[in-house]
């Protein structure tokens, strides 16, 4: 299938409904039915639904750059959780719920709570669906809430990924942004991009955004039940590199970065809930080295390539 | 941005060619000690790059027609990991197989390739790069040496070129020089010339570097007359031809495993030592993602030259997040080791550790320093 056919659309769909205004009404607590009704009316909510269940059939990997976009545009609804939890329903043969769903995998907040009607948890093979009405962390326009519901951990590689390909689109959007504010700020009577000193942080912000990119992708190549090693490799990397953009691009965009009208903060503030959801770079690393040592005398140029 | 450089696999034909070049490597290193391995692309074996050659292992992206094995980066990403993470010396060919043949082929008359080609795919004619001088480091374009062009085509060459790696054990030098203008033409005027290391006049001084090694050297021209086919390409194209030929060295798997045999002893090291801690854990699954990460990077760039692109800052941006890895891998070693002061380090270990300590400035040196890949990458991302 030719991807860009239903990239652009999707893109076009987000930037119809997800407008820097739309996420700040939905953030200060403002209905959410009309933008979610406007995923659901695309079919992309059962894009990674198996076609003989009446989904389009993507594999985790086809849909990445759908993903990306959602985090790209901070689109303040768990689309991507619910496709995912969508597909392990389908898979499961029990039905979907009308409305957004958020996926639980730990005693953290979870990812979109506040927003979410439903919550998914249990196991890929197994999961188990519960209600909405997560209770906010109180942090200021957070959309993440801590929810009740079952054990998730065996969800939480797939919901690694997941987080790993938000991060990844949403720091190739906060590099574009930066580049360009770099281009046009002017101080010392030339634009901040022409200082060494700039150019040389927008280069290992670049540097981050690819390799978080690169890290998502190795997550996304297993489907929804990624290996221990791909969704670690995939959430360590897109986790280090989401702080590093984030510091990176507030550093160059000074005052006006922080500012809550202006939208960089949509994004960074999601690079951190995002770092930080479902197990941090600390936890994945932690994860992949007990694997590691479990095979001291393989070589690591073996030990990665075999994964 | 940067949105072609993306999973790519290797083929299932590359693939299979490492039993038996792990085979041929196993050979030769067997008796060769971690801290020897851990110099891996600075280690000079002039026998083993022959018996790599003889075997098929050299001249991957070359034709066949031109004595090479007529396949492609893929090939020499698959070949350059095995020798790298077994640590196996690999200075002899490695220039000539990298960057020097390519740029031969890419850029050469049909006899240059005709000769050069077939004894580099043989690892029998060993190249070095003359690129750096003692007063043109990261500012190349102003280099200094000349070559005059004389009335009979040739060129003859005044001058001095540093830090050339492996100039003391080459066979040939291609050169970055001044053909015409002046220094302050920057960029303009400058060629590329082969030059024979044996030929009368010129003096090549090994420099010794801080780990004991002699692994780069001073190289000296006085009045050395060339032949009019030293030129390769075109005249006043020098600067254009490096650029193309600096994304084949930034680009490859040698810019990510540098640290990969200190890696390696530590991991057997805490085995040994029995550790299971958290922050052990921790600090070795970090390491293990981040080469995993920065290998698909680096296959992704790979993957670009498969497809005949010039991927110079994709390139440059690997290159600076490789070896910032590489840099800090001894670094990090070195604390965890040191944070067990009670836990026995073999002296090998220990001996390996501080060579890798010491020489991993030079990562973010050779080949472009950070700071100007770096510069071009922003170009890249259109900073103006």
């Amino acid at each position: 299938m030719d991807m860009s056919e239903l990239i652009d659309p999707f893109a076009r769909l987000i930037e119809d409904v997800c407008t820097p205004a739309a996420i700040r009404a939905i953030e200060e607590g403002g209905d959410t039915a009309a933008m979610w009704d406007a995923f659901t009316q695309s079919g992309f909510l059962d894009a990674l639904v198996a076609e003989e269940t009446g989904g389009a059939g993507l594999s985790l990997a086809d849909a990445a750059p759908l993903i990306a976009l959602l985090g790209a545009h901070a689109v303040p609804l768990p689309v991507g959780d619910t496709m995912i939890a969508r597909a392990l329903l389908a898979a499961a043969g029990m039905e979907a719920p009308v409305g957004p769903i958020a996926l639980a995998t730990g005693s953290g907040p979870v990812p979109f709570g506040i927003v979410a009607a439903h919550i998914v948890s249990g196991t890929a093979g197994s999961p188990v669906l519960t209600g909405g009405a997560g209770q906010s962390t109180g942090a200021h326009h957070d959309i993440d809430a801590y929810v009740a519901a079952p054990d998730g951990a065996a969800l939480r590689p797939v919901g690694a990924v997941l987080r790993a390909l938000l991060i990844s689109g949403a720091a190739g959007r906060v590099l574009e942004m930066t580049v360009a504010y770099a281009n046009e700020r002017v101080q010392f009577g030339k634009p901040i991009g022409k200082q060494q000193a700039v150019q040389q942080q927008l280069s290992v912000l670049a540097e981050q955004a690819v390799a978080a990119r690169i890290a998502a992708a190795i997550g996304a190549r297993g489907g929804l039940t990624p290996s221990l090693f791909d969704a670690a490799v995939a959430k360590h990397g897109a986790s280090l590199a989401a702080g590093q953009v984030a510091a990176i691009a507030h550093a160059v965009h000074g005052a006006i970065g922080i500012s809550e009208e202006y939208d960089l903060q949509l994004l960074t503030r999601r690079l951190h809930a995002w770092r930080l959801a479902d197990g941090s770079e600390g936890y994945w690393a932690r994860a992949l080295g007990e694997r590691r040592l479990a095979a001291p005398t393989i070589p690591t140029a073996d030990f990665i390539r075999a994964a | 941005m940067f949105e072609t450089l993306t999973l790519s696999a290797l083929p299932p034909e590359d693939e299979a060619l490492r039993p038996r070049l792990r085979a041929l490597i196993e050979q030769a290193i067997a008796a060769t000690p971690t801290h020897r391995r851990a110099r891996s692309w600075q280690g000079f074996d002039a026998a083993f790059s022959r018996a790599l050659g003889e075997a098929g292992f050299l001249g991957l992206s070359l034709p066949e027609a031109y004595g090479g094995v007529g396949r492609g980066p893929f090939t020499r990403f698959v070949v350059v990991e095995e020798l790298l993470s077994a640590g196996a010396p690999v200075a002899g060919h490695w220039i000539a197989d990298r960057q020097s043949g390519p740029l031969i082929l890419h850029y050469g008359t049909e006899k240059q390739r005709q000769f050069y080609l077939p004894r580099i795919s043989r690892g029998q004619a060993l190249f070095c790069i003359g690129m750096s001088e003692p007063g043109s480091g990261s500012d190349l374009a102003s280099v200094r040496t000349r070559a005059e062009p004389q009335a009979d085509g040739g060129w003859l060459l005044n001058g001095q070129k540093i830090w050339t790696t492996n100039a003391m054990h080459s066979d040939y030098m291609i050169a970055l020089v001044r053909t015409s203008g002046t220094a302050a033409d920057r960029q303009q005027g400058l060629s590329q010339l082969i030059v024979d290391l044996k030929l009368p006049g010129i003096t090549i001084r090994p420099i010794v570097d801080l780990t004991g090694d002699a692994h780069f050297a001073e190289v000296f021209f006085e009045d050395v007359r060339l032949a009019p086919d030293a030129l390769i390409g075109a005249e006043g194209q020098g600067w254009k031809q490096v650029t193309a030929e600096l994304a084949f060295e930034r680009s490859g798997p040698e810019r990510i495993y540098s640290s990969v045999v200190l890696l390696d002893a530590w991991v057997r090291h805490l085995d040994a030592a029995g550790r299971k801690d958290s922050a052990t854990l921790a600090l070795l699954g970090s390491l293990t993602a981040r080469q995993s990460v920065l290998r698909e990077m680096s296959l992704a760039v790979t993957a670009r030259l498969v497809a005949g692109e010039s991927p110079v800052v994709e390139a440059s941006l690997m290159k600076d997040l490789g070896t910032g890895f590489e840099q800090e891998v001894p670094q990090l070693i070195g604390d965890d080791l040191a944070s067990h002061p009670d836990e026995p380090v073999d002296p090998e270990l220990y001996r390996t550790l501080l060579y890798v300590t010491h020489i991993a400035p030079s990562f973010s040196l050779r080949g472009g320093t950070r700071e100007i890949l770096r510069g071009i990458i922003a170009r890249g991302l259109g900073l103006r």
